[in-house]
């Protein structure tokens, strides 16, 4: 499995990728986000969760620096124990959330993905 | 181009309600027509703001359920959603319908049911609009107001208890809106032992699940002289987005869709945020009292805080801001929430908002949908 993020013509990166970059710029090549580590940005517990979510779901926006280029990302994290500036990596989990227990269709995305735990 | 009048609006009692949608609509649509005395049959066009009526109640049509239990047949109808801006972009759909001439007499009824639901799955329908990559992570719009309030408050050094401040002075304002959810005052104390939801966030920094409809009636100004010497005009309105995925901002803390359709509203109504006399913001979370304020220039970045613990934005302060308690006390049903901005600042530059009135002849609502994904900025004034 790969965090998979587009580089576009432009340089800049993004999580995801989108069809379609800044100022309109194509896609160019992916970029694997999980060999990288990052910093938190932000973080928050939440426990009012959905149908389906861990209970409760401590979240972040971390962000990557892949060779001078910045690229944030959001996601779980695997413990509550976080603050602003630590460095985190991500680790695989194979369901992030239970499918078909809320209210989106389950054939209608992937719900594999990355948490961030504390390096 | 003929400036578009408001000369009725009608405001349904918001909060925990037996009637399902149809018949909330039907609420504040017959009120409207009530208010602005004019007959079914005279509406050219009806929109309806709504975000969820599918999923949450099964029901889906609404906008033809409506014209039918109205009496309007045959009016041309149109369901308008854009998440919780529902509200804010019907107004803007009411506002083009009249000012390209389509429409003498368009109706604009917002209404959502929630409240039949388990907070979970109220809470899932709305997040339901985040990016694949966020729902799969269990990102809600609670979470994210979390997250931002967090780096706000560590980036800004703005104390925990200004968030606070926000929730107590809305309360305060519902107090005297006889239809708002809640009618009590809070105070700071409680609001900041209250249970978190999204840390650094507590339960008192978030609005309710509400049921709930407003109507507004629009026509032509020359339209309006027809049936009264008093009305309000929509002087500037803009609308605009920002990314679905949130994260990709490039600072958290500004909300692109604010900034860009204060901007356009601003312009067109040739007016500055100092114009501004009273405000209704989306505070669906406190924070984003905040970052509106900010966004409309209200406040410089970073500063706004400063404000509320000045007590600028008090009902008695320099600038009034959700005097109707907002969504916080007032309730926020997806749909409705937006034009019920706008009643309350027609009935605000109308002199009909009885204890709750300010001396206002410049107001402004903006309406937040998603995290800031769309926003409507619109500003009204007194016909002079």
């Amino acid at each position: 499995m790969t965090m998979e993020a587009y580089r576009y013509e432009d340089g800049s990166i993004s999580y995801p990728g989108h069809p379609v970059g800044p100022d309109g710029s194509e896609p160019v090549e992916t970029i694997d986000l999980s060999e990288y580590t990052a910093e938190v940005i932000t973080w928050t517990t939440s426990t009012a969760t959905p149908p389906g979510v861990r209970e409760p779901n401590t979240l972040a926006i971390v962000e990557f620096d892949v060779d001078g280029e910045p690229v944030r990302a959001i996601g779980q994290a695997t413990s509550d124990d976080l603050e602003t500036g630590d460095e985190v990596e991500p680790i695989y989990v194979n369901e992030l959330r239970e499918p078909g227990a809320g209210i989106r269709e389950p054939e209608s995305q992937a719900w594999d993905g990355y948490r961030f735990e504390p390096v | 181009m003929e400036r578009v009048a408001i000369i009725g609006a009608s405001m349904s009692q918001f909060g925990q309600r037996d009637e399902w949608i149809r018949e909330l609509l039907a609420e504040a649509g017959s009120a409207c027509l009530e208010d602005a005395a004019v007959d079914p049959s005279d509406i050219d066009h009806l929109y309806v703001s709504n975000m969820a009526s599918g999923e949450f109640e099964g029901q889906t049509g609404v906008v033809n359920a409506l014209v039918h239990d109205l009496g309007a047949v045959p009016a041309y109808t149109e369901r308008v959603d854009q998440t919780s801006s529902s509200g804010g972009a019907g107004i803007y759909a009411a506002w083009r319908s009249v000012a390209s001439g389509a429409s003498d007499m368009t109706l604009l009824v917002g209404g959502e049911k929630m409240t039949h639901r388990t907070t979970a799955e109220a809470t899932d329908v709305i997040a339901s609009l985040t990016h694949p990559c966020e729902y799969k992570h269990g990102v809600t719009l609670p979470s994210f107001a979390g997250l931002t309030a967090r780096h706000y408050l560590e980036r800004f050094d703005a104390p925990r208890e200004s968030l606070g401040k926000v929730a107590a002075k809305n309360h305060k304002n519902g107090v005297d809106n006889p239809n708002a959810q809640f009618q009590k005052e809070v105070d700071l104390e409680t609001i900041l032992e209250s249970p978190i939801v999204a840390d650094p966030l507590r339960l008192y920094d978030f609005c309710p699940i509400t049921d709930g409809s407003a109507a507004l009636m629009l026509c032509p100004e020359s339209v309006a002289a027809e049936y009264t010497d008093e009305y309000v005009v929509i002087s500037g309105i803009d609308g605009a987005t920002d990314t679905h995925v949130v994260h990709e901002r490039p600072d958290p803390t500004i909300m692109g869709g604010v900034v860009e359709s204060g901007d356009g509203a601003f312009e067109m109504a040739d007016r500055e945020p100092d114009d501004i006399d009273v405000a209704e913001l989306h505070d669906m979370f406190t924070i984003l009292e905040f970052l509106q304020m900010e966004g409309l220039g209200f406040a410089e970045q970073g500063e706004a805080w400063k404000l509320v613990e000045e007590g600028y934005t008090d009902r008695d302060g320099e600038l009034p801001i959700n005097t109707s308690g907002g969504l916080k006390s007032k309730g926020h049903p997806l749909g409705a929430s937006g034009v019920a901005q706008g009643v309350e600042i027609y009935e605000q530059l109308m002199g009909e908002a009885g204890p709750r009135q300010v001396d206002a002849d410049v107001g402004l609502c903006c309406n937040v949908g998603g995290f800031g994904n769309c926003v409507i900025t619109t500003i009204m004034e007194a016909a002079a």
